[in-house]
């Protein structure tokens, strides 16, 4: 039991996203309103890259900008391990956009849908569908 | 010049977009030409990309003169040269056989529908070429984003329809990012050469195992295979027209692509196949597929949504063929993403075109249609031959490499879907085809006085020149692919799978 919540505790980055993306995933199932299913997709995204950022974190350690690397005279050393890792930090750029666009264009046919069926919740698309 | 074929094949239409949208400000009528110019520009690219594979073999190309693992490399083997082609080739004939129709259904939105489209077009051929397991993602949202805003501009359900495909895509898309981000914490790399390096001494560790089941339920999800296809049937029934004839041919292709990508060339054979014991599981799964496809088919009287319900079967047959790990079927498997994509584009231009001249997608009001379409209902015969199976068009012989990979394999469950698959192909072509055959009922009935004079009614309407050109273009296609099938195989589909696949 003990070692069980080190272990949790130790790697709570990877729980936190776990569950954000269960959140997200309920919310894309269990809600009718398309509103809602659109903020839970964009959890599921945000949780992925929660993931990458906190996989490049590293305890202590610094932003990996070398320190003294202009004007000093002597050269030292760069150790990698005294830097947290900017790369997953940097695809997450590109993810960060992409997730953005994503729920612009989700947006953008919400709106649409909104001003076809007077509505947003989808049994009473539905239901109009089913009138028409 | 062509050492930068692989990435000017994406850079040309990349930035013919934005020249697109542009030139579209100045003059609506620039729209088209510029798109047709940008792809007929990537078109030549892929070819000249193809031949070079074939003289040199692979072709590596370092974004920016960046070397890999650190830069973004494009690497092109036998089995991308080959797609590319194939995608640059469908992209290009639907753009010109579709220029009436969108001229006629977004007459005030000429530049950003073609702006869209290219842009789809640059996605698509982007993850074919990169051999980044990042990159490719990104591809994979560009193309995956403006396909929904294209399958959006449709009428009546299709915002709708497309609302749901971005719920399933985005999920599918961010379940493969997971998967390579588990594979960059084990290795630390995203360029796929290297995974495949540094991934063989991984093998028994469980993130690994995580990253495979995921990255593979992501991509079953973009490819809409069966328990997972609920989102393709709305999406590309409700898209418009000349959406659907690009969507439908290209997009699952291009994923089944990503999957035989992935599992050949990312994991090795030897772990997809024999470490991970999906192979039977996934093979029965596409049977499912096969024969559920087959079935919902059968059950509509729509002829897009029928359509659309043979693409989710067609993609059971290249998943299972893949899944049988050996030569024949993996060879079938991608044998019939090329052919796959040329019969799809071809049943989904003749449609677009009936549909044009009907007003309508229900099957009984085809009728008379082979008096009043002669060429466009010919073309639709021969697409649904190949469909069916039929020598000597192409559908007929994916369809005996996957048969004989399945008896090889002692996969009879598949052999037997496979041949069900096509009977019920069979019959819903030609219950089409007698429909369209006779004339409507109450065209001369109770009518004396039109006697034979009633043939006005049947007169001759068919499809604007520009769309039937292509059309017969396509039908040519389908029969010169089924003629020189011995030869992609073994010319080009041979260097492809890895050495080691029996």
């Amino acid at each position: 039991m003990d070692s069980l919540l080190t272990n949790f505790l130790a790697k709570y980055n990877y729980w936190v996203y776990i569950g954000l993306v269960m959140i997200g995933m309920y919310a894309m199932i269990a809600k009718r309103n398309l509103v809602k299913k659109i903020i839970g997709m964009n959890i599921v995204q945000t949780a992925v890259i929660l993931f990458y950022v906190s996989i490049g974190a590293k305890k202590g350690k610094m932003l990996p900008i070398i320190a003294h690397g202009h004007g000093d005279s002597g050269h030292q050393a760069v150790h990698a391990i005294d830097y947290i890792n900017p790369l997953p930090h940097v695809l997450m750029l590109t993810a960060i956009v992409v997730s953005v666009a994503t729920l612009g264009v989700a947006l953008a046919l919400a709106i649409k849908i909104y001003r076809r069926y007077g509505t947003l919740e989808e049994n009473e698309i539905a239901a109009r569908i089913n009138e028409q | 010049m062509s050492a930068h074929y692989p990435g000017l094949i994406i850079v040309i239409p990349l930035v013919a977009a934005f020249l697109v949208l542009i030139g579209s400000l100045l003059n609506k009528r620039l729209a088209f030409p510029l798109a047709a110019l940008a792809l007929l520009g990537s078109l030549l690219t892929s070819i000249g990309l193809m031949i070079r594979v074939m003289r040199v073999g692979v072709v590596e190309y370092h974004l920016a003169g960046w070397a890999p693992p650190v830069g973004i490399a494009y690497r092109v083997d036998h089995l991308n040269a080959l797609v590319l082609v194939a995608v640059a080739s469908v992209a290009f004939i639907n753009l010109l056989g579709t220029r009436p129709l969108v001229a006629d259904l977004f007459e005030d939105r000429l530049g950003p529908f073609y702006t869209l489209y290219v842009l789809l077009v640059t996605g698509l051929l982007g993850i074919v070429v990169t051999g980044d397991a990042f990159n490719l993602y990104v591809l994979l949202e560009i193309a995956a984003l403006t396909g929904y805003a294209l399958v959006g501009m449709g009428e009546g359900r299709a915002p709708l329809a497309s609302l749901n495909y971005i719920f399933m895509g985005t999920v599918g898309a961010s379940f493969y990012l997971l998967g390579i981000g588990y594979l960059y914490l084990v290795t630390g790399t995203l360029n796929m050469a290297d995974l495949a390096v540094r991934l063989p001494a991984l093998y028994p560790s469980k993130v690994v195992v995580s990253a495979f089941v995921i990255c593979l339920a992501g991509l079953c999800l973009k490819m809409g295979f069966f328990p997972l296809h609920a989102w393709l049937p709305n999406a590309y029934s409700h898209a418009p027209d000349p959406v659907s004839s690009l969507v439908a041919p290209l997009m699952t292709k291009v994923m089944v692509y990503v999957m035989v990508r992935i599992m050949l060339f990312v994991f090795t054979p030897a772990f997809a196949f024999d470490l991970m014991t999906i192979s039977g599981p996934m093979v029965w799964l596409a049977v499912v597929a096969i024969v559920a496809g087959s079935f919902l088919a059968l059950s509509t009287r729509r002829l897009k949504r029928m359509l659309t319900y043979i693409v989710v079967a067609e993609v059971g047959y290249m998943v299972g063929g893949f899944w049988l790990g050996n030569r024949l079927g993996i060879s079938g498997a991608i044998l019939h993403i090329i052919n796959d994509a040329v019969m799809t584009l071809c049943v989904f231009l003749t449609a677009a075109a009936i549909m044009a001249r009907t007003g309508s997608d229900r099957i009984d009001d085809m009728q008379g249609l082979f008096k009043k379409m002669p060429v466009t209902m010919a073309v639709f015969v021969i697409a649904g031959l190949s469909i069916i199976g039929v020598p000597p068009t192409c559908g007929f012989f994916s369809k005996w490499y996957l048969i004989s990979g399945a008896l090889a394999a002692g996969q009879y469950g598949f052999v037997g879907a496979l041949l069900l698959s096509s009977l019920v192909n069979l019959v819903l072509f030609f219950r089409i085809f007698e429909i369209a055959y006779f004339e409507p009922f109450d065209a001369h009935h109770g009518d004396p006085s039109a006697g034979h004079g009633g043939r006005v009614l049947s007169e001759v309407q068919e499809a604007p020149l520009e769309t039937l050109a292509p059309l017969v273009a396509t039908a040519a296609l389908l029969f010169a692919l089924g003629i020189y099938a011995g030869d992609i195989v073994s010319l080009i589909i041979d260097h492809a799978i890895p050495v080691g696949i029996l």
